[in-house]
């Protein structure tokens, strides 16, 4: 039983390095390199303990995204509170014109618009990172390529077709995707080559899609940090009890024969 | 209510105790209530799976509170919860962790049954009642995974409904029925609502008051599968008993602290437990024109998911499912064997147990992953000792050759 309680305290303890594996800041692991050949297997590699990763994708998504895209289940203020975004800024530079800080974080685009111009109204984010994974997000912001032959100009790895326009090809540039021939005759995704580039460098429009990422992983579950904060002290405080009411136990069996 | 040996308690405690048998109960079925006192690691799971069934009950009756059903307000009310709710996310977490873990100990407990042969003479009727709770807690996790109306909760009720459909004649009628619409739609939700807050949350009560009752009538098997009751001193107390409080109460309260700190680690750090107790597909709305690929149930509900996708035709799959999860109710009467315990059971025995485990578990791997190629064909071989199990042991368990059963259970302090 000695030997139990021992493995049980060890197990609590993992969701502790756990988070510190969390806590470093949002960025490639030291020594990765991302083969193009191979994006569907690209990290996210967000940290939602990384508050100021999580401040620029607030304001990358309000830039960016929102002309579009509604996160319409956060509220400005909880979003404001959460990331520490002073009431002055948030009012000032985040809340859109005739919300108020209480109000949902919806889009402007009227919906008939939308349908005219994309063919479907964009879809709301709030959930995107959990039914879809962050990975995946990241892995779309970072495969757009030029494609003459699609409506928008513009085509995605992640999602063929896509209807979404290239939105931040100011940031990054336009690339063109270089096909392989497969020997059953079809063509395989090789590298990029760039065609026009854009006013980031490549790891800057890195930083900036894994901090929107990070943003939109918080929105998915704006409790997460909480949840696991609260969970350090639930699961200490089970395992002191636990210990105890082994003591006890053992109290009352010493004396079974 | 008092006799000699416990003379009648003056004041209110004696007021209230001549009108209803407090003392009396609590002596009868806690404090003199003799339990074998050889139980191991197996036997938790027993009062863990009434802790859990409280602790989905009272998380239920608060999110309730704040659950809206309807199709166009289930989804939303649920991210409510989530968000703006004080501790909803809390609350919605423990539940849908909660109902896996119900499962999980569920799963464990009947393995202990049979691992021991506690379902045989006199605990047959104990055994019914707990496979029956076991079919009531399907139904009633089934329900509870539709009513958040993700994506997967609308073609999980398509799928499940539709199998109502192989039943002749009647089948397309049922299906109809069971939907209260042509297709799965705000009906069906606001009746598995319904169901799933109220009936089946009553049945499940009544069914553990009957199962403890039948349990406290006979008394709890063992690892040795010895019948206590046979060797009693002469107060006419089982030799090899130990009063359930305080032996058993401390003990559990033990279990339910190493239970609920895993538990709470599930809850706090891995809430959906990668993908397997909170799916993807299910944070997207209810879209019945976008099929999820693939569909596939609750882990729990996996094995029976992978016998049903090994058979090309559905009606047949569908009858294997039924054959799967009732053969469960024949074991008091398959087992032919002198023995109990597996302690006591020779080598057939122990494989084809063995078997049926690892052919259990393949299953449930192999429900979730695709139905093609070699997942099927692995399904099919797998299925081959499962039901052979079953089929087999009135043959194999008189074969089986058994070893000696000791007078007293074996009990080291």
């Amino acid at each position: 039983m000695r030997k139990f309680a021992t493995c049980l305290l060890a197990m609590s303890l993992l969701p502790l390095a756990a988070l510190a594996g969390e806590s470093t800041a949002a960025g490639p692991a030291a020594g990765e390199e991302q083969k193009p050949a191979e994006w569907d297997s690209w990290h996210a590699r967000n940290s939602l303990g990384d508050l100021s990763s999580l401040q620029r994708g607030a304001r990358n998504f309000m830039n960016y995204c929102n002309g579009c895209h509604a996160i319409k289940y956060m509220r400005y203020q909880r979003m404001a509170d959460d990331l520490k975004i002073p009431t002055s800024v948030l009012e000032k530079d985040l809340v859109a014109p005739g919300s108020q800080p209480l109000d949902y974080i919806t889009t402007s685009l009227p919906p008939d618009d939308a349908v005219n111009w994309f063919g479907k109204m964009p879809p709301d984010l709030s959930l995107i990172t959990r039914y879809k994974g962050v990975d995946y997000v990241y892995q779309f912001l970072k495969t757009f390529y030029a494609d003459p032959a699609s409506t928008t100009g513009t085509n995605n790895l992640a999602l063929p077709g896509a209807a979404m326009p290239a939105v931040l090809s100011d940031l990054s540039g336009v690339n063109q995707a270089v096909f392989k021939q497969v020997k059953d005759g079809s063509k395989e995704f090789d590298h990029f080559e760039p065609l026009v580039t854009g006013s980031m460098t490549a790891a800057e429009y890195d930083q900036f899609v894994r901090d929107t990422v990070n943003f939109l992983d918080y929105v998915g579950e704006p409790t997460q940090l909480q949840r696991q904060f609260i969970g350090i002290w639930v699961v200490l405080f089970l395992v002191l009890l636990t210990w105890l009411s082994l003591l006890l136990k053992n109290e009352y069996w010493k004396d079974l024969h | 209510m008092a006799n000699d040996a416990y003379p009648a308690k003056p004041g209110i405690w004696g007021w209230i105790n001549r009108r209803l048998p407090v003392d009396a109960f609590m002596r009868s079925q806690v404090l003199e209530y003799y339990a074998p006192k050889n139980f191991n690691f197996w036997y938790f799971f027993g009062s863990l799976a009434m802790l859990v069934l409280v602790m989905q009950l009272v998380t239920g009756i608060f999110l309730a509170m704040f659950y809206k059903v309807g199709e166009n307000t289930s989804f939303d009310s649920v991210e409510f919860i989530m968000r703006e709710v004080n501790f909803g996310w809390l609350l919605r977490y423990l539940h849908s962790t909660g109902a896996s873990a119900f499962f999980l100990v569920i799963y464990l407990h009947m393995f202990r049954g049979i691992m021991y042969g506690s379902y045989k003479a006199p605990r047959e009727l104990l055994w019914l009642f707990g496979m029956i709770i076991y079919l009531a807690l399907m139904a009633e996790a089934f329900l509870g995974y539709v009513l958040p109306w993700g994506n997967m909760s609308f073609w999980a009720a398509t799928v499940i409904i539709n199998l109502f459909g192989a039943v002749p004649v009647v089948g397309p009628a049922l299906v109809e029925w069971i939907r209260g619409d042509y297709g799965i739609a705000d009906a069906t939700l606001n009746r598995f609502f319904s169901l799933h807050v109220v009936a089946l949350p009553l049945l499940l009560l009544l069914l553990v008051a009957l199962h403890l009752v039948a349990l406290h009538e006979v008394g709890s098997n063992n690892p040795d599968g010895v019948e206590i009751k046979d060797k009693k001193n002469a107060q006419g107390i089982p030799l090899d008993g130990i009063p359930f409080h305080p032996y058993y109460t401390v003990k559990d309260l033990f279990g339910t602290g190493v239970f609920l700190t895993l538990f709470s680690i599930v809850v706090f750090f891995t809430p959906t437990f990668g993908d397997l107790f909170l799916e993807k597909a299910n944070f997207e709305p209810a879209d019945p024109l976008s099929t999820p690929d693939p569909i596939s149930p609750s882990w729990y509900f996996t094995p029976y998911y992978a016998i049903l996708r090994s058979f090309p035709d559905k009606g047949a799959g569908a009858v294997a499912v039924l054959i799967a999860v009732s053969a469960f109710f024949f074991l008091p009467w398959l087992d032919r064997s002198p023995v109990k315990s597996i302690r006591y059971r020779g080598w057939i025995y122990k494989t084809f147990l063995t078997l049926f485990v690892l052919s259990f578990l393949g299953l449930m791997y192999l429900g979730l992953q695709p139905a093609q190629g070699i997942y099927v064909m692995l399904s099919r071989i797998c299925c081959v000792p499962y039901f052979a199990f079953f089929i087999l042991m009135p043959l194999y368990s008189r074969w089986d050759p058994v070893k000696p059963v000791p007078e007293r259970v074996t009990f080291h302090a």
